[in-house]
């Protein structure tokens, strides 16, 4: 029997034992990437609108801005805000540090949104830029200004047309939300480092954290599948027979 | 048949023939880390400089074998020496039970107690209830989290992949105290500029359970031979004087017993 144990190679007692700080890394895990993905989004929607038309300032900057931050590693980014800003005097002393700058969760938070905003810009930016041009055209000629018709025909047509891109971003996102657990927090993996630091088990933590991350994976597949169905309904292929009947006849 | 036999036999001869001297002239890998001064740390030509690193060349020189220093960073040491990146650890590993799990060790090369640092004006006593609710930096993996997590239940256990991060969050003002070497606080943070307004709170902590019995070089299980040649090498060179000689050029006390008699012991 003692033989045959040996042979397991995973310690599950040890991970059923502390599977309350998995719960709490997948809780921070969650929190940074969902709330990253709501204000990277919401930053995004504007800088999109402003790449997409041909302001002399607006869209230059914005393009500076989305190229920086996708051209650098978001490790880096993060390291630059926790342990690169506070090698400032002027910053420690301000405002900004003692509830913000000073907790890694913040610099996690502010890294993560900027980056996200940076690809959710260049994303929407490309659906906004594709709109069919029929129907920006039929939206002139029946009258709509141009706040008028980004908002009520443009920006609802590109969002339903980023649906698919936007999953991998969401996805994109929550992996490189590992970056976490370099500047002291306990996400997923940094749970992961902390089994492997206290106990010298690298396979428990990390199996684990793969596990963990795995099913949150799915589980966002899933929703986008269910949003897709819901919103992408007329670009699915239709069962046979159906199309005919949808099609005008044109020799009415 | 006969064929075959004889060929088997010559290849035989020929793999014991190459195979004895090559073993012998194998060059040893050790695995250090690069970031822990003064013990282990890069110059700024990035040669790796220190105790760690000179106590390794030394024993290479007494065991007459070629070394090989191969850099990997501290929580990924134990898996890197399973799965043969390199042969011996010598990182300033403390032998513990839980390491010698998976892992063994050569006979201790030094000891030094582990202490808590705090700004001076901190205001709370170093105990399990003077840092209640405090953040205690320690460096992720070593021993100092195994310790902190048992000593301190309420506080909050801040993890760092390195030592010099620990210190530096600790002068941000990111963490309360920080638990370490008393050595390695002492040379590369209280004695600088940066630490000017920081010093040890409380007395030493040993404890058998998260610090061991001393700082050993680490071999995979069942690698007596190399263990017992890198035991007897520290032996060797603890006799012949070599140890001293390194020993001076980094601290001002031998470090291979722990420090003087007159360090109290806060804890056991």
């Amino acid at each position: 029997m003692e033989s045959f144990l040996s042979y397991i190679p995973l310690d599950i007692a040890l991970i059923a034992e502390n599977f309350d700080r998995f719960l709490y890394g997948v809780w921070t895990t969650l929190n940074l990437t969902v709330l990253a993905l709501v204000f990277g989004g919401l930053l995004a929607i504007p800088m999109a609108i402003a790449r997409a038309s041909r302001h002399p300032v607006l869209n230059p900057l914005i393009w500076s801005y989305t190229y920086v931050l996708r051209g650098t590693p978001l490790l880096v980014q993060t390291y630059l805000i926790y342990y690169g800003l506070g090698q400032f005097e002027a910053v420690r002393q301000s405002w900004l540090w003692d509830p913000i700058l000073s907790s890694a969760w913040w610099c996690a938070l502010i890294a993560f949104t900027l980056n996200t905003a940076a690809y959710t810009t260049e994303l929407l930016r490309g659906a906004i830029v594709d709109t069919p041009k029929g129907e920006v055209e039929a939206a002139i000629a029946t009258g709509h200004s141009y706040p008028s018709r980004m908002r009520r025909i443009i920006l609802p047509s590109a969002f339903r047309r980023a649906i698919p891109a936007y999953s991998n971003e969401v996805i994109f996102m929550l992996h490189g939300s590992v970056v976490a657990s370099t500047i002291t927090l306990q996400d997923i993996l940094g749970v992961g480092r902390w089994l492997n630091g206290r106990y010298y088990l690298a396979y428990e933590g990390f199996i684990t954290a793969a596990l963990l991350y795995f099913l949150i994976v799915f589980a966002i597949t899933r929703v986008f599948r269910w949003i897709e169905r819901r919103y992408l309904r007329h670009l699915a292929r239709r069962e046979t027979g159906t199309a005919a009947e949808m099609t005008p006849d044109p020799t009415r | 048949m006969i064929r075959r036999t004889f060929l088997t036999t010559l290849t035989a001869i020929g793999l014991a023939t190459f195979a004895a001297p090559l073993v012998a002239q194998d060059t040893l890998r050790i695995g250090v880390e690069g970031a822990y001064p003064p013990f282990s740390y890069k110059e700024s030509d990035g040669t790796l400089s220190g105790f760690d690193i000179e106590i390794a060349n030394a024993l290479c020189a007494e065991m007459q074998r070629d070394c090989d220093l191969v850099e990997q960073e501290w929580d990924g040491m134990i898996p890197a020496l399973k799965a043969r990146k390199f042969d011996a650890i010598v990182a300033s590993m403390s032998i513990t039970e839980e390491r010698k799990r998976q892992i063994d060790f050569s006979a201790k090369y030094y000891q030094t107690p582990a202490r808590i640092v705090a700004p001076k004006d901190a205001g709370f006593e170093g105990t399990p209830e003077g840092l209640a609710g405090k953040k205690i930096g320690v460096q992720r993996g070593a021993t100092h989290q195994c310790y902190a997590e048992k000593m301190f239940p309420d506080a909050e256990v801040v993890l760092y992949g390195t030592q010099e991060e620990v210190f530096r969050d600790l002068t941000l003002g990111r963490i309360d105290v920080q638990l370490s070497d008393s050595l390695i606080a002492q040379e590369s943070f209280l004695s600088k500029d940066e630490g000017a307004d920081y010093a040890f709170l409380g007395g030493d902590h040993l404890d058998v359970e998260c610090y061991g019995e001393g700082v050993g070089i680490a071999v995979r299980k069942g690698d007596d031979e190399l263990r017992d040649a890198l035991s007897a090498a520290i032996a060797a060179i603890r006799d012949n004087g070599t140890y001293a000689e390194i020993n001076a050029r980094y601290f001002p006390f031998d470090i291979y017993g722990g420090r003087p008699a007159s360090a109290d012991a806060a804890t056991n």
